[in-house]
C-alpha cells in the first residue's frame, strides 16, 4: 500500500508553508525535493567520516572509498549493469553526455557520418552534438515528435541509415511527459549499426531502469531528479565501449604511470573520473536511490500514474486551458497554456497561491516552438505528490483566470 | 503620477489580489510600444517574458519606453519606467531601486532569480545611463 501522506513525512521541505499556504511543489522535473535521510547521511559523511577517496593509507580515507565505491555498487544494482565499473561519477547528466560527445564521439564519428537524435531532446542532448558537428563535420538529423507529443516511429526509421553512428534520445520528454518507445528505438538503432545513449534524466526519476533489458550502450541521469544532491551526475556505459573511449579531463586518480614525459591512464571507470570526485554526493544519490528501490519503482509509476490520470481528467475540465502533449501513456509532466494569461503572469499567481510550477521553454526551446509556443507553464509530478496538490493547482488557476 | 504617489497607491492596497490587479491596470495604461520595436535589439535577454526597452536621450535626459507580452511584467515595467524616466544619467545612478520596491511591497520582483526581466531591465537603464 502506498502511503503518500506517510512518504511526504520523509521529506522536511513540505513541512513549511509558502507564502503562508501549503507547499505545493509541481516542479520536480526541474529538480526534486530530498528526503531526511539522504541529507542526514550527506550531514553525517560530513561531520564523523569524511576524508579523500582512493588516496590515504588510513582508516578514515579507507571508510570513505568504501562507502564511495559502494554508491556505486548502489547505482549499479539501480539500473541493472553488469558491473560497477560500467558506472561513472560525473558531475550532472549534461556532462554525462558531454563526455560521451568528447570522449567517445571525437573519437568515433568521422565526417559524413551521421548523428540522430529527436525534436523532443532538451539543450543537453542537442547542443553538444551540434558544437561537435561543427568540430568534425557530421550530419546531425532530428527525426519528428507528432502534433500530439507522440515519437514519429516512421519519421525516425526514415532517418535512420547505414551512415548512423549514433543515437542520441531521450527516454521521457521533459516538457511532452512523452514516454519513448525505447526498446524498438534501440533494437533498430542497433539493427543499422548505430550506437544509442539514452538522456534518462526523466525517465529515471518515474519508471524502473534496466540497461540490459534495453540494451543501450550509454545511459545518462542526474541525482538531484531523483531525490539525491545536486552536483552528480551517472553515465552508465557497456564496459568494452569505456574501455575504448580516450579520457574526458585528466588529472589525479584516472592515470596509470606518470614520467614527466608520458603518461598511461587508468581502466573504466577511473579513467573518466579526473580530480577529487564529488564524495559525498555520489553518497547521498546512493542513499537517495535505495530509499527509491526500498519503495519500489513499480509503486512509484503506479502512484504517478493515477495522479496523472487524475491531473488530465481535471485539466480537461478547466476551460481555456490547452495542454502541449497528449501522448498516449504519458507520464507526469504536464505542459500548459491559458487563454489570455501569458505563462509568467500565470507563474506569479500561482507562487502567491503556494505552488511553485516552471514556466519558459523549459532547456528546449526549440521543442517548445515546434509544439506552437514561446513559452509554456509546466507541472511536474513528483512520488511525494497528492491529489490535493492537483486540486490546489486548478483552483490557483481558475483563480488566475479571474485577474485577465 | 510621481513615485510617492505611487507609493502611497500600493499602500492602500492590503493583499496581494489587489496590488497584483493594480499593476495589470497600471500595465495597461501605459503607452503602447510600436510594433517595429519589438524586435531583437530591443529586447532584454534574461526573462521567462518577453521584454523590450527601447532608449531616447533629450538634452541631458534619458527616455524610456517599454514593453512585455506579460501582463503582470508589464506592470512592473511601468513602476521602472515611471522611476527612470526623465532622468539625467548622473540621477539614474543614484536611485534606489531596491528601496523604492521595498516600499511598494513589491521587492521579491527585483530578485535575480525571478529572472521575469525587472533586474535585468534595470541593469540596462543603468548600462544606458553610461553610453549614452
Amino acid at each position: 500500500m502506498y502511503d503518500v501522506n506517510k512518504i511526504r513525512e520523509d521529506f522536511p521541505i513540505f513541512a513549511l508553508s509558502i507564502n503562508g499556504k501549503p507547499n505545493t511543489f509541481l516542479d520536480s522535473a526541474a529538480s526534486a525535493q530530498k528526503p531526511k535521510i539522504v541529507i542526514d547521511k550527506m550531514n553525517d559523511m560530513y561531520l564523523h567520516e569524511y576524508a579523500n577517496v582512493h588516496r590515504g593509507s588510513y582508516l578514515l580515507s579507507e571508510e570513505i572509498t568504501l562507502a564511495f565505491e559502494q554508491a556505486r555498487e548502489t547505482v549499479q544494482k539501480f539500473v541493472n549493469a553488469s558491473s560497477s565499473s560500467e558506472i561513472v561519477f560525473t558531475r550532472s547528466a549534461t556532462e554525462s553526455i558531454n563526455l560521451v560527445a568528447a570522449s567517445w564521439g571525437r573519437k568515433f564519428i568521422k565526417s559524413g557520418d551521421e548523428v540522430l537524435i529527436s525534436e523532443a531532446e532538451h539543450h543537453a542532448n542537442l547542443v553538444p552534438w551540434q558544437v561537435l558537428r561543427d568540430e568534425i563535420g557530421f550530419k546531425l538529423n532530428i527525426c519528428r515528435v507528432n502534433d500530439d507529443g507522440s515519437f514519429d516511429m516512421e519519421d525516425f526509421r526514415k532517418k535512420l541509415s547505414s551512415k548512423t553512428k549514433l543515437v542520441a534520445i531521450t527516454g521521457m520528454s521533459n516538457v511532452l511527459g512523452t514516454i519513448f518507445p525505447l526498446k524498438q528505438i534501440i533494437s533498430l538503432a542497433h539493427a543499422g549499426g548505430a550506437k544509442i545513449l539514452v538522456d534518462a534524466c526523466q525517465l529515471a526519476v518515474h519508471q524502473n531502469i534496466d540497461v540490459k533489458d534495453l540494451d543501450c550502450d550509454f545511459l545518462a541521469f542526474s541525482g538531484h531528479k531523483t531525490y539525491g544532491p545536486t552536483g552528480i551526475g551517472i553515465l552508465y556505459g557497456k564496459y568494452e565501449l569505456l574501455d575504448s573511449m580516450p579520457p574526458y579531463q585528466c588529472g589525479g586518480d584516472m592515470v596509470d604511470i606518470v614520467t614527466y614525459e608520458h603518461t598511461t591512464f587508468d581502466v573504466p571507470p577511473a579513467r573518466f573520473e579526473a580530480g577529487t570526485p564529488a564524495i559525498v554526493e555520489a553518497i547521498g544519490l546512493a542513499e537517495a536511490l535505495k530509499y527509491l528501490m526500498q519503495i519500489g519503482q513499480d509503486n512509484i509509476t503506479n502512484h504517478e500514474n493515477e495522479l496523472t490520470a487524475y491531473t488530465l481528467e481535471q485539466f480537461s475540465q478547466i476551460k481555456g486551458l490547452h495542454q502541449v502533449g497528449t501522448a498516449q501513456g504519458k507520464g507526469g509532466v504536464f505542459s500548459f497554456v491559458v487563454d489570455d494569461i501569458h505563462p509568467q503572469d500565470l507563474a506569479f499567481i500561482l507562487d502567491k497561491e503556494g505552488v511553485a510550477v516552471r514556466v519558459g521553454h523549459h532547456c528546449a526551446a526549440p521543442l517548445v516552438k515546434r509544439m506552437g509556443h514561446s513559452s509554456v507553464a509546466r507541472a511536474s509530478l513528483g512520488l511525494y505528490n497528492t491529489k490535493e496538490d492537483i486540486d490546489i493547482l486548478v483552483k490557483a488557476i481558475n483563480k488566475a483566470k479571474t485577474f485577465f | 503620477m510621481t513615485i510617492d504617489e505611487l507609493i502611497e497607491n500600493f499602500a492602500f492596497l492590503d493583499t496581494w489580489e489587489d496590488k497584483y490587479r493594480y499593476l495589470i491596470e497600471l500595465g495597461e495604461k501605459m503607452p503602447p510600444l510600436p510594433e517595429s520595436y519589438k524586435t531583437a535589439p530591443w529586447q532584454v535577454k534574461g526573462c521567462q517574458s518577453q521584454v523590450w526597452l527601447v532608449p531616447s536621450k533629450e538634452e541631458d535626459r534619458l527616455h524610456f519606453l517599454g514593453d512585455s507580452d506579460a501582463a503582470i511584467v508589464k506592470g512592473l515595467i511601468s513602476i521602472v519606467l515611471l522611476i527612470y524616466d526623465n532622468k539625467s544619467p548622473s540621477e539614474i545612478k543614484a536611485v534606489a531601486v531596491d528601496d523604492i520596491f521595498a516600499k511598494i511591497g513589491l521587492k521579491e520582483h527585483l530578485s535575480p532569480s525571478r529572472r521575469n526581466g525587472l533586474e535585468a531591465m534595470v541593469a540596462k537603464i543603468r548600462q544606458y545611463a553610461d553610453i549614452l
